[in-house]
Parts: structure tokens; sequence; C-alpha cells
């Protein structure tokens, strides 16, 4: 408890100030829409949003000025798939909020009131360079795991961008244990709970009159009509090709489904099924295990030959740690660019590895407008970088978040502080803050 | 500060020579007086499951203009190596003298490294694909088993061995049992060679790990079968318990005495002959040091602490006692005994003289190791401790080796030791680097330009994806 009035005490003091209008001059600028980096660019954030950025931008007259002294500035990282958020220590239940096994509710939860931005895992997240992500929950007692976010890491008390963002479903092995055992199982739940839903939408009686025997809670069919119609991105979990190729023939029936496909791991397989259907993947590049035999063609070259079929790709980080370690979607990238080097792989190119973590993953929640880019218009999320992002253990030396700088400081970074020399002084380390 | 570790585990090991009575081989001393076979001290095989590996076929190899970390510190530019029927004979810079007969490879622009070696592994005994009936890592039926020997579960054909070998670059690792158990048992140190079994891995020598566990898990598991231990004060009155009947046994077999054969006591009694090195898996530091003192307290020595994430609070005590840290780059906040993780726990150890691992623990992971390093070092140089790439490489190659008791051997590129090597396309200390070629013993096992020189495991053949880059 004492701590953690310390801790928001100290966070209080740091609290920045609101907007602020900056240009940021003299960058290696990189836009993160795919084009390549901008010698000697500029960037200017007004009222929270970028105006203009390139080469040859004026700086209006008054604004602050900062000089990025030749390095790299970007737009921040979005977090193409996470728990952000959602929790702080993930084997401290009380502390997760990932998933709600026992509860009788599945697409209507909303994850955006469990989301805590004080969490140290937004301030260590931030400090790698990620400014917004996109959060699905984890999971239900039942197929549908809810409705996520797009959110930001501001060190302030309003994290969503946009709640509802997105439905998230399991398909797969996952799926199937949720739907009583069997793949058919689940596409038949899947199926049934979108035509009750719609019933639903149709004559909001017919859930009375289904009494117990309902399949959906009136909030779960609210949500899933939002689905159904395509108002809510709806985002798969599925990984092997055949469960793929279904999830994609699930249009045939509900054409209006805007599906976004998450994890993907033998994608390469049926790529240009992906590319012809125009559905966007969220990928972790690096998972090259036969980890199930629904993942038995996994390789590290997924990514690259999706990109390559027409795919949209944007990349993530999951299946190692999805709340904590948001910071390695930089680490991915320029291993997908390491890739393009390695005889008889796939890869990408520095400018569209940049891109899967930035404008990509916005475009595929639906947000390119709004974030995930320096272009005009979107919002000032705007890093500094101490060397090449995508280089390993490059950091940021500044962050904005809707034009508002932000503290890049970690509990984690007080607790190196108070053991840069592990000996005691003349007091216990206790007093050493 | 390093070497000390290597001084105290060589120290222990010459003393378990002359301390254990148990041993396998058949000396005695002349002075053996003939006596009832009852009153004779027990002889236990020690060795019954021996190592069947030996180097594939070499090549007389050359590569010379490259860059070279030599895994103990030193760095050669435009060097060369030359490696000859499995060994490293000759490493030197641009004015060595070349046999004119071998195979010369152009390293321009390229490094060499020695093999990464992982401390941590539970490749075979956890492998891919991960279905219940390949669970094999965690005999979590009692607190204790110091009886069961991890080599048992390793399935050879695990696909996650061909991923180290050619994405991470890994020619060594240990393969431990899980942390369920304060005590899980004995672990294996192979080559990362493909195998039909398990014998053809092992790494011919290396001596015997135990595989100890502190805090959350032990007390987690057993408390949640309602059963002791289920508090930290549970997990050290079992492992002290414990270790007093090693301790009893162990002096048994010293003063001649006949014994009953007992498994876990035999692993045990190496321990305390320091002829099995102990891996104490052990986040906090208070806790670390508690172990310490039950290792004085019983007479042994922890090899090194394993998921050490708070290592940089006691990196003074650490290096006093010559005990290696095995450490993440940067992971936290999974479980409450990680939460206080920081970037810099590596360099800070570095910095603190002490001896520095960088492990896995991981499937994924253990495929860029080289990657997990650099980053330690970038948050090292952050705060002002900077580390040369050359001396980063030492957390990679000969500390762990050290603490495997293998430094002999492996882990860095000395004249006479193993030719276990990497040579990397790029600053291996780049997200955009990967391997190029990697020998053991001498022998190319992975070429990245030849796809015959990758390894398909059997589980993979006929499969979607078989012999893919992956």
């Amino acid at each position: 408890m004492m701590r953690a009035l310390l801790l928001s005490a100290a966070a209080m003091i740091a609290l920045p100030a609101a907007a602020q209008d900056v240009a940021i001059v003299n960058a290696k600028l990189v836009i993160g829409d795919g084009s390549a980096p901008v010698e000697g660019g500029t960037v200017v954030v007004r009222g929270g949003k970028i105006v203009a950025a390139g080469a040859g931008v004026a700086v209006p007259a008054g604004i602050e000025r900062v000089d990025a002294e030749g390095k790299y500035v970007t737009p921040g990282i979005v977090a193409a798939f996470s728990r952000v958020g959602l929790t702080e220590v993930d084997a401290v239940s009380g502390t997760n909020d990932r998933s709600a096994p026992r509860t009788r509710f599945s697409a209507g939860l909303d994850i955006a009131p469990a989301l805590n931005p004080m969490g140290s895992p937004v301030a260590v997240n931030r400090a790698s360079g990620v400014t917004r992500a996109i959060v699905a929950p984890g999971g239900s007692s039942n197929l549908f795991a809810g409705q996520g976010a797009v959110v930001d890491l501001a060190d302030d008390m309003d994290m969503v961008t946009k709640p509802r963002a997105l439905q998230y479903v399991a398909f797969g092995e996952d799926g199937a244990s949720k739907a009583g055992g069997s793949r058919a199982a689940t596409f038949l739940l899947f199926r049934e709970q979108l035509l009750a839903a719609r019933s639903y939408a149709r004559n909001p009686a017919t859930l009375a009159e289904w009494g117990n025997d309902a399949m959906l809670q009136r909030a779960d069919a609210e949500a899933l009509v939002r689905v159904i119609d395509g108002t809510t991105p709806l985002f798969v979990r599925v990984d092997r090709a055949a469960d793929i190729v279904n999830v994609l023939k699930l249009r045939q029936e509900f054409p209006a489904l805007k599906l976004v496909l998450v994890g993907v791991t033998d994608g390469w397989l049926v790529a240009h099924e992906i590319a012809a259907a125009k559905v966007p993947v969220l990928v972790s590049p690096l998972s090259d295990l036969p980890d199930s035999f629904e993942r038995l063609a996994a390789t590290q070259s997924n990514a690259g030959r999706l990109k390559a079929a027409g795919v949209e790709v944007s990349v993530g980080v999951f299946d190692d740690d999805d709340a904590h370690k948001m910071g390695y979607a930089t680490q991915y990238a320029g291993n997908l660019v390491g890739l393009a080097r390695v005889p008889g792989a796939s890869g990408m190119t520095w400018d569209q590895a940049f891109a899967a973590i930035s404008s990509v993953p916005a475009r595929a929640v639906g947000m390119e407008g709004s974030i995930g880019s320096l272009r005009p218009g979107r919002a000032g999320d705007v890093v500094i970088w101490d060397n090449d992002p995508l280089e390993l253990g490059s950091r940021p030396t500044a962050i904005w978040i809707d034009g508002k700088a932000q503290s890049l400081t970690t509990r984690q970074d007080r607790l190196r502080d108070r053991y840069r020399t592990p000996q005691e002084g003349t007091l216990p380390k206790a007093y050493d803050r | 500060m390093i070497r000390g570790v290597k001084g105290s585990l060589l120290a222990a090991v010459s003393l378990a020579l002359v301390g254990c009575a148990a041993t396998g081989g058949e000396a005695k001393s002349a002075g053996d007086a003939p006596a009832a076979p009852a009153a004779k001290p027990a002889k236990f095989d020690k060795d019954p499951y021996p190592s069947t590996y030996k180097g594939y076929p070499t090549r007389l190899t050359v590569v010379k203009g490259v860059t070279i970390f030599d895994g103990e510190g030193g760095r050669i530019d435009n060097g060369s190596i030359v490696m000859s029927s499995g060994k490293v004979t000759a490493v030197g810079g641009p004015d060595m003298e070349l046999p004119t007969d071998a195979d010369v490879i152009d390293g321009t622009g390229k490094y060499l490294t020695p093999g990464i070696i992982d401390i941590h592994s539970h490749l075979g005994d956890y492998p891919s694909p991960s279905v219940d009936a390949h669970s094999d890592g965690n005999e979590a039926t009692s607190p204790t088993t110091p009886e069961v020997w991890s080599e048992h579960s390793v399935w050879p054909q695990d696909p996650g061995f061909s991923r180290a070998l050619a994405n991470g670059g890994v020619t060594a690792l240990q393969i431990l049992p899980g942390s369920a158990n304060l005590m899980g048992g004995r672990s294996i140190t192979l080559k990362n060679v493909p195998s039909r079994t398990v014998q053809g891995m092992k790494f011919p020598g290396a001596p015997y790990g135990l595989k100890m566990a502190c805090g959350e898990n032990p007390k987690r598991v057993y408390g949640g079968k309602g059963r002791m231990p289920s508090t930290r004060m549970g997990n050290f009155a079992v492992n002290r318990a414990t270790w007093a009947k090693a301790a009893a046994y162990k002096k048994k077999m010293d003063d001649g005495k006949a014994v009953e054969r007992d498994l876990a006591m035999e692993t045990l009694a190496g321990v305390l002959a320091g002829e099995i090195l102990v891996h104490n898996h052990c986040y906090r530091a208070d806790e670390m040091a508690l172990v310490i003192d039950m290792s004085k307290e019983f007479g042994y020595k922890v090899s090194t602490f394993h998921h050490a994430v708070e290592s940089y609070k006691i990196a003074d005590v650490l290096a006093k006692e010559g005990i290696c840290s095995a450490m993440w780059a940067d992971w936290w906040g999974f479980k409450m005994e990680a939460y206080d993780s920081v970037n810099e726990n590596i360099p800070l150890v570095y910095n603190a003289g002490a001896c520095t691992i960088v492990h896995s623990d991981d499937a994924n992971q253990i495929q860029r190791l080289n990657q997990e390093a650099a980053k330690a070092r970038a948050a090292g140089r952050r705060i002002g401790i900077d580390v040369s790439d050359e001396m980063a490489w030492t957390w990679l190659s000969y500390n762990p080796a050290k603490a495997l008791g293998i430094a002999d051997q492996t882990g860095s590129l000395k004249p006479g030791k193993m030719a276990d090597v990497v040579l990397w396309n790029g600053n291996p200390f780049s997200a955009y680097t990967r391997p190029e070629k990697v020998w053991i013993d001498g022998a190319l096992m992975f070429d990245a330009n030849d796809p015959k020189r990758r390894p398909v495991s059997d589980f993979e053949l006929g499969q979607p994806g078989e012999g893919d880059v992956k």
C-alpha cells in the first residue's frame, strides 16, 4: 500500500504538462508508412496531432524546437496484439485481468474498465518505444473472448483510444476445446451464436423466449451484432492452414465480417488465399517451432512469404510475452530485415519491417487515419531514438504521445539506480532513493 | 574475478577424486585387505549410459580475413583460424602461416566466435510439439527427486535442437529437469548434434549437474497438493533434511561401510564430493544468500544461480563466493519473484566481477542468445558500463563452459580445444546477423548456403515445411 502511494506520488511529480506544440528538426525521419527514412527531416506536432512531416517542412514561428541531432525519429510503435494494461504480475491472479474463465458472459466482455494505466508494464513498454497497443482479451468460458481496445501508453489515467475496437475468438485447438472438443463444434457454435445474435437484432424479445437455453447473454448478442455487420473487426486466432481456409470461408455466410487473422503460423502455405481474401494478418514472426500439430510448417519466413504474396502483415509479440515485453516488436522487425539476407529465407526490407510495427497494425484495426504514422492528422506519437530503432538495445531518448512529452523512467530504473553499487552504505538500501 | 569460479570448481572436483569412495573404476590402493563381500564398500558404475558421441568427419579448414572473438575476451581483426581433425589448431592475425591444402573460407566482413553454450535448456525433455505425451521435464511427484536423470527424458528428435543450431549457433547445451522440485534431478550436457539416441549427443566427459529450485515453484506445486513444502521455510527444511541424509550416506561410504544402493543419495553424495555441479534456479537475492549459507552448512558448492533476476542486488556477494549467474536480458513480470528484474542485471553482475552468463530456458530464445547479450550490453553502456563485443562473448561461451565444467575442452578458440565454431554473416550483436556456418568438433553441421547441411528431425520428415529454412 505504502509503495503504491509513493509510486503514484512520484508519477504525479513526473506528470508532464498538457500537449505542447513541438517541432522536431534535424531528424532521420521515418514516416512509418513503408517509405524510406528522410535525412534532415522535420516533424511538426500541434494540438496533439501531426501537422507536417518530411524534408523541407517549415517550422512555424513561436513553436518549441527540438534538435534530434540526426537521430532516428519515428512514429511510436503500435503493439499489434497485446495484453498490456491487463496484467501486472501474471502469476498473481488479483493483478491479472487477461481472461475470465468463470464468467457467464463472452462476446459482451469489454476490457476497457480492466485496463490499468498506472501499472508498471505500461511504463516499461512505453520506455521501449511503444506508444499504442491493440489489446485483446485472453478468453472467457465460451468461444468468444470479448471486446478488446486500442490504447495509448501515456502516463495519464485515460488509456483508451478506442473501446470495443475488436472482438477476439480463437479457432484451432483452443477454439475446439472451448466449443466442446472438436473443430466441428467450433464452427457450429460460432455460426449458431452469430445466427442467434442476428435473431436478437431483428427481435430482442427472442432472447427472453429462449430462457435458460439461450446461447447468448444480452450483452453478448449485442456485441456479436456489431461483428456480423462489420462494425467491430473480428480478430481470429488461427494457425493450421486448413483452419485458415475455413475461417476465410466464414464470410460466405456472413459477408460483412471484417476478419483479421492472428498467429497464422502455417499461413505461408495458403498465402495466396489470404491475399485474395484481402484479410490482414498479425504474426509473431520468429515462431518457428512445430509447437503443436497445427503449427507443423512454422518458419521465420512466414511473414516475408505472406508479405510477398500481397498480404498485409503486422508484426506482433505474442506466444511469448504479450504484456510485459512489447518492446520486442523492434527486435523482431529487425530480425525480419536480417532474414532477407539468409539464402532461401524471406524477410522484409527495413522500411517494410518498420511499417509492420506502426502503420500496418493501425490499418488492421481500422485506425490508419488516426495512429501509426507521422502523416498529417495522425496522433502526435513521436519517438526519438538513440540509434537504429530496429537494432538491438536501441532505446528512445524522448517520446511524445498525443503531443505530450512522456516520462521514460520506470520502476526498473529506480531499482537499477538503487543497486548501481550493491553494497549498503551507512544506512540500508531502503533509505537510498 | 571470474577465474575464482573456475579455481573453486576445479578444487572441488579434485577434492572429489580423493574424497569419494564410490567410484565406478576398479582402482584400488595396493594395501586393500581382502574382506568379506558384505563389508566391502559398494561400487557403482558412475557412467552407466556412456556417451557414444564421436565427432563427424572433418576437413582441414581455414577461415581467414575474419573478425574473431575468442570467447575469453580476446579479439582479432582480420584474423584467421585453422581447424584440423576436430580441433582448433591455430588462431592468429593476418600474418599467421596457413596450411596450403586446406579448404579456405574468406571471412571478410564476417565474424567468427566459439559456438554458443546454453547452460539452461529443456530441449528434448519439453520438446516440440509440446503435447502432453512429451511433458517429461518435471517428476513432480515428490519435492526431492535427485534420483531422476534428465537424459532419460530427452527426445533426440526434438526439432528445437536444429533451430538452436541453425539460427542460434548453439553448439552445446545443458538439459535440466524442470523447477517443480527442490531437487529436480540430474542434468546432462549435450553436444548439439542430431542423433538417434541421447547417448549419441552426450558431451564426452562433462560432469553431471544437479538441478535445484528455490522459491515459488516447489512450494506452489507441493503446497497445492497439501504436502510439504508449502512455504519458503518449508523449502529449506526439506532441503536441509535431505542434505543431512545425504551427508550421512556419504560418510558411510567414505568410511568404507556397506550402503544399500540409493539412486537419490548417490546423486547428492556426488554433489557433496564435488563431482556433480549444482545448478540452482533462484530468482530472489535474499534466497540466493540463504542458499549460499545452506551450501556451506552441508559442504557443497553452487556452480550457478539460474534465472537470477535479482543477482544485481548481491553482485558483490556472488563475486566473492565465485558463483555464476545465468540470466535473461529482460524477462520480467510473469511471476512475483520475477518482478524486480532490471535490464541492467547482466552488466551490473559483470561489472561487479562476478561470473556472468546469458541463458535461455526457452526453445525460442535459445535461437538468439547473441541478441540477448547485445541488449544487455547496450543497457550497460547506457549507465556507463562499457563492455566490448569480445568481452560480452564470454557470457555466451566461456563462462557457461566453466560453469558446466567443460571449459578445458570448449567455450573458446584456443589451440587444442574442440573446434566448436560459428561463422556469422555480420556482427553477431546485430539483429541483422545470422549464423552462416556452424562447426561442431570441426565438422560442418550447418551451412546456410547448403540446404543439405540443414538437419531435419524424424518428426518433421514428410510433414509440411520439411527441410525449409526455419
